[in-house]
């Protein structure tokens, strides 16, 4: 962790569309490890909200607990957080959501607190498609608590100890697409490139939005024979290809090679640009999303990229059909059905 | 055989689940209490779909009498699988009336009581073809039979068929012709009435029969309540039905045909508790509704709700033990664990109503404690006041009441403890935004904060803090909500000073508490007025009695049922009905007052009474414990019992 921040800004950082610079979307000082990939998905989310021009307090940033949910206080300091309970985000996501429909809903968690103790809880707000981002900061290991194995860990990764893995790993893409999850994403802390518009992407979705970021644990899993290394993720990537999230009402200027480009429309507008390096792939196909993550687990690599996006799905809210006025605004005069109702309703109880 | 009862018995149906019993038998206690006549019903049921033994036990008392009193004198018994027992229930000079379409076994041989044989199958095979109908026709007839044995006014149950099969008007004609088969079987073969019978009256004035968990779920949406998340566990899921009955009833735009709420149905309690403090926390007014397992799994946001000061409401509907306990039958057995629910230094306020219309009330009640005290706050109903009917006065709403959201900041509020000009349009400008030189709010609150408001300050010296919602401010007014690991200002630290000044505010912030929970009800011996703060300080001048009771919740029907008892034996106690926790000063004057207290509950371990030791410090040895914990909803005769015998002793 660093313990001073400079407070030097160079006078000419740009600015976005709302006037504000970069440094205006951090959060307070990391406690986490240097060179803790955590960090590195921490300033892509900041980089990722100036680029889209978000409102910092139009944000809520939920965790539950551990190294990955004590994020939301290192990034947006001018947004609300909750660091929660443990493997309880989902829970609190969904009724802060259904409180106010008209903020983002940014959670972060980390594969203790969404594979183990949380998984009733992810899979549940999977299927709810509540529109939130749900990141989880993925390191094979607990690391508060000194680096066990967590349910992520490949079978046969080594930990620093030198004990190897037994159990099979649970793969959170997979299972949030197998699920019906709307939107997910995989990607490597290391790879802010791909990350950054992945985010942009997401926030922007409508539904419930899933990114599994693999976020090597410097302190306790960085370690020759385990899968979740930084030496080991970068030699086993498999990029999908790359993306472009290309906001509302903005032009699309990025060139692409020629190949194989394809744009996704999204709900609000959006368009996202995607150059495909995968063949028979559609990411808008979960067949054959499905069909190309096994591809690349048997050959030992791991998928990264928008992976499945499903635009035509319904959120929650559209689900259960709640007003357009979040929740929250509405006053008594509209909830109170007042006394007159009241005496009828007494009248019908005699 | 013996003396005629007028207004005063106990019928005991006992059916079979699952066999249409329920609304037929509901329809019996409608009609007597139409009559005018004081009438309690008490479902005693399985937890099962279909095909065990369920009853329905139904006193009715002129004198007003509304808890459970021992003895039948009149069994309805319908079901062969517990013919056996009901049999020996019934009092001595009881009646006991069976199926005579077969003859009763061997062994019913009872002289002390009468038998009336009616061959409920037999009359209505001959009428009713299809099989569904003969069996629920088979219990209308049973209520026109009672109609003629107990004198209850047929134009009363033809009205309730009227209004029950409002739009299904073909239904209406075979249930009148089954009524009337049972009216005429009895006309022909028995003297009737019997000598226990039903007379007008008008003793009921303008009051309601009501259950508590519909009376919950009402309130909730009086209070305002917009997310509603849980998890279905007997016997608390009808307070969540009633809130989507309710909701859908009035809270629905007529213009857009959107829902002005939001229920979800979560996976389970755990979650469902997540979700209301997430909604709370942002903003809505929330509830879940649950009974002792889901408290259990609900302790760790409980914990979490009171150091983070997440306001939360929590309606426990109380039953026996675990969920292969006896989830079908009442206690007051949570009070303990919702009291002190969750790890560390924690204890929640507690309401206790104790009829339909405090369900209502004490509903709305805790959505602005909760607000106001910024902490989880519990109602402590059971599954007697939930699930069955009650009489109750009826529900009253002040339209000029408004909710008490408690110490929220507003957008403009935050810009004034920073002394900025109109920050909110949110251009990015807002760091160069300036003093505001001209403030004109000398004295106002908002100065206390001496430009910089802290999210756990306690200016007000109450304990309570301000808080502020997501979305409200640009630039200020944010943080992040954890657990107790902060400072004032809501910054992280770990540093013990801090901790402890946190720790210790919130114990302030629990004094408040008990200022604005309700006050007990208090009722001296020597007829002084209920309640009243004078009559309290009257009382204090001349106490009459050294001997006071205490009880709460559905104990209190029999408590001031036996309180009568005793009074005719020349017993006088001085009662107290609490109503909430924690116990404020009037509480502990009455405990203070006397030398020796009973205190009357539904649990095997008089937890009230632990709660009073350990909040109170009061001695063991003043407090005598008056306990029932068979799972049946406790009777006068009971604590008669157990008092009389104490004093006696």
């Amino acid at each position: 962790m660093t313990y001073v921040r400079s407070t030097f800004r160079h006078p000419a950082l740009p600015k976005n569309d709302l006037g504000y610079t970069v440094d205006y979307y951090e959060g307070s000082l990391s406690t986490l490890c240097a060179g803790c990939g955590h960090d590195s998905i921490n300033a892509a989310i900041v980089e990722a909200c100036w680029q889209l021009n978000i409102e910092p307090h139009k944000v809520a940033k939920l965790s539950g607990i551990g190294c990955s949910s004590k994020s939301p206080a290192y990034f947006l300091s001018n947004s609300h957080g909750f660091n929660s309970v443990h493997g309880r985000m989902p829970s609190v996501a969904t009724g802060a959501n259904l409180a106010n429909r008209d903020l983002i809903y940014f959670g972060v968690s980390g594969d203790g607190d969404t594979a183990s103790i949380g998984m009733g809880q992810f899979v549940h707000v999977v299927r709810r498609n509540l529109n939130m981002v749900y990141l989880v900061m993925n390191n094979g290991c607990y690391g508060l608590t000194k680096g066990q194995d967590s349910a992520t860990a490949d079978a046969g990764s080594k930990s620093k100890a030198g004990s190897v893995n037994l159990f099979e790993a649970i793969d959170l893409a997979s299972l949030a697409i197998e699920l019906g999850a709307t939107f997910v994403g995989q990607s490597f802390s290391g790879d802010k490139q791909q990350l950054i518009p992945l985010m942009k992407a997401a926030m922007s979705h409508q539904g419930f939005a899933f990114l599994n970021v693999i976020s090597p644990c410097v302190t306790f899993n960085n370690n020759p024979g385990s899968t979740k290394s930084y030496d080991y993720v970068r030699e086993h990537v498999e990029v999908t290809g790359t993306m472009d999230f290309v906001p509302y009402e903005k032009e699309i200027t990025t060139t692409y090679e020629a190949g194989d480009v394809s744009d996704i429309s999204m709900h609000d507008g959006s368009e996202i640009r995607l150059h495909k390096l995968q063949k028979d792939w559609d990411p808008q196909d979960r067949f054959s999303t499905i069909n190309a993550m096994q591809r690349a687990k048997q050959k030992g690599e791991i998928l990264t990229g928008l992976l499945y996006i499903n635009e035509d799905s319904r959120d929650l809210h559209s689900m259960i059909n709640t007003s357009e006025t979040p929740l929250n605004a509405l006053s008594k005069d509209i909830l109170c059905p007042g006394s007159e109702a009241l005496a009828k309703l007494n009248a019908s109880l005699r | 055989m013996q003396e005629t009862k007028i207004n005063d018995f106990v019928v005991r149906f006992a059916n079979v689940n699952g066999t249409g019993s329920a609304s037929a038998n509901a329809l019996f206690t409608k009609a007597v209490f139409r009559m005018g006549v004081p009438v309690t019903p008490k479902n005693i049921f399985p937890s099962n779909i279909q095909g065990l033994p369920t009853w329905y036990e139904v006193r009715v008392s002129e004198k007003g009498y509304l808890g459970r009193r021992e003895g039948v004198d009149l069994m309805i018994a319908v079901n062969p699988q517990s013919m056996k027992k009901d049999y020996a229930d019934v009092h001595a000079g009881g009646y006991f009336l069976y199926d005579s379409s077969k003859p009763l076994p061997p062994g019913y041989d009872r002289t002390d009581i009468t038998h009336i044989g009616i061959p409920l199958m037999a009359l209505c095979n001959a009428e009713f073809t299809d099989a569904r109908q003969r069996q629920l026709f088979k219990n209308i007839i049973y209520i026109g039979a009672l109609s003629a044995l107990l004198d209850i006014e047929f134009a009363v149950l033809e009205g309730q068929l009227a209004e029950q099969f409002k739009g299904k008007e073909k239904l209406i004609e075979p249930n009148i012709k089954a009524l009337n088969i049972g009216v005429d079987y009895c006309k022909e073969n028995f003297d009737c009435p019997l000598d226990i019978r039903v007379e007008r009256r008008d003793l009921l004035g303008d009051k309601i029969l009501f259950g508590g968990n519909s009376a919950c779920g009402l309130g909730a949406v009086y209070a305002g309540a917009t997310v509603a998340a849980w998890y279905p566990i007997t016997p608390s899921t009808s307070v969540v039905d009633a809130f989507a009955k309710y909701a859908a009833k009035y809270r629905v735009d007529a213009d857009t045909g959107k829902n002005n709420y939001a229920i979800v149905q979560a996976e389970d309690e755990l979650a469902a508790i997540g979700m209301v403090m997430g909604a709370c926390w942002n903003g809505a007014r929330s509830f879940t509704a649950t009974s002792g397992p889901g408290v259990s799994l609900m302790n760790e946001f409980l914990g979490l709700g009171y150091f983070a000061e997440v306001p939360t409401v929590l309606i426990d509907v109380q039953r026996t033990g675990p969920s292969t306990g006896m989830p079908t039958r009442t206690q007051q057995s949570d009070i303990l664990l919702a009291a002190y629910a969750s790890h560390g230094d924690t204890k929640h306020p507690l309401l206790f109503p104790a009829s339909p219309k405090e369900c209502f009330e004490m509903t709305v009640d805790a959505f602005d404690l909760t607000e106001r005290l910024q902490t989880p706050v519990i109602i402590m109903t059971d599954l007697d006041l939930g699930m069955n009917d009650h009489i109750s006065e009826p529900l009253t709403w002040d339209d000029s009441r408004v909710y008490d959201r408690g110490k929220v900041l507003t957008s403009e509020q935050l810009d004034k403890i920073y002394h900025v000009v109109s920050a909110t349009n949110g251009n990015g400008n807002n760091a160069e935004a300036q003093p505001d030189q001209e403030a004109e709010h000398a004295g106002d609150f908002l100065e206390q904060f001496n430009s910089k408001w802290g999210r756990y300050l306690d200016i007000d010296d109450d304990g309570i803090p301000y808080r502020t919602i997501a979305g409200t401010n640009p630039t200020r007014g944010a943080f992040v909500t954890r657990g107790s690991s902060r400072d004032e200002y809501g910054v992280y630290t770990e540093d013990g000073a801090a901790y402890q000044r946190n720790v210790d505010r919130l114990a302030k912030k629990w004094e408040t508490a008990a200022t604005l929970v309700p006050e007990p009800e208090i009722r001296w011996s020597a007829d002084t007025p209920v309640g009243s703060k004078s009559a309290v300080e009257e009382a204090d001048k001349s106490v009459g009695t050294p001997l006071g009771v205490i009880y709460f919740g559905t104990s209190s029907y029999a408590a001031e049922e036996a309180l009568e008892f005793l009074a005719a034996d020349g017993i006088h106690l001085d009662a107290m009905r609490a109503r909430g926790f924690p116990f404020g000063e009037s509480f502990r004057d009455f405990v203070d007052s006397h030398e020796r207290i009973f205190v009357i509950e539904q649990n095997r371990d008089a937890q009230f009474r632990s709660l009073m030791m350990i909040e109170l410090g009061v001695d063991a040895s003043k407090l005598i414990s008056v306990l029932n914990y068979d799972g049946m909803p406790i009777t006068a005769d009971n604590i008669y019992r157990q008092i009389k015998g104490s004093i006696t002793k």
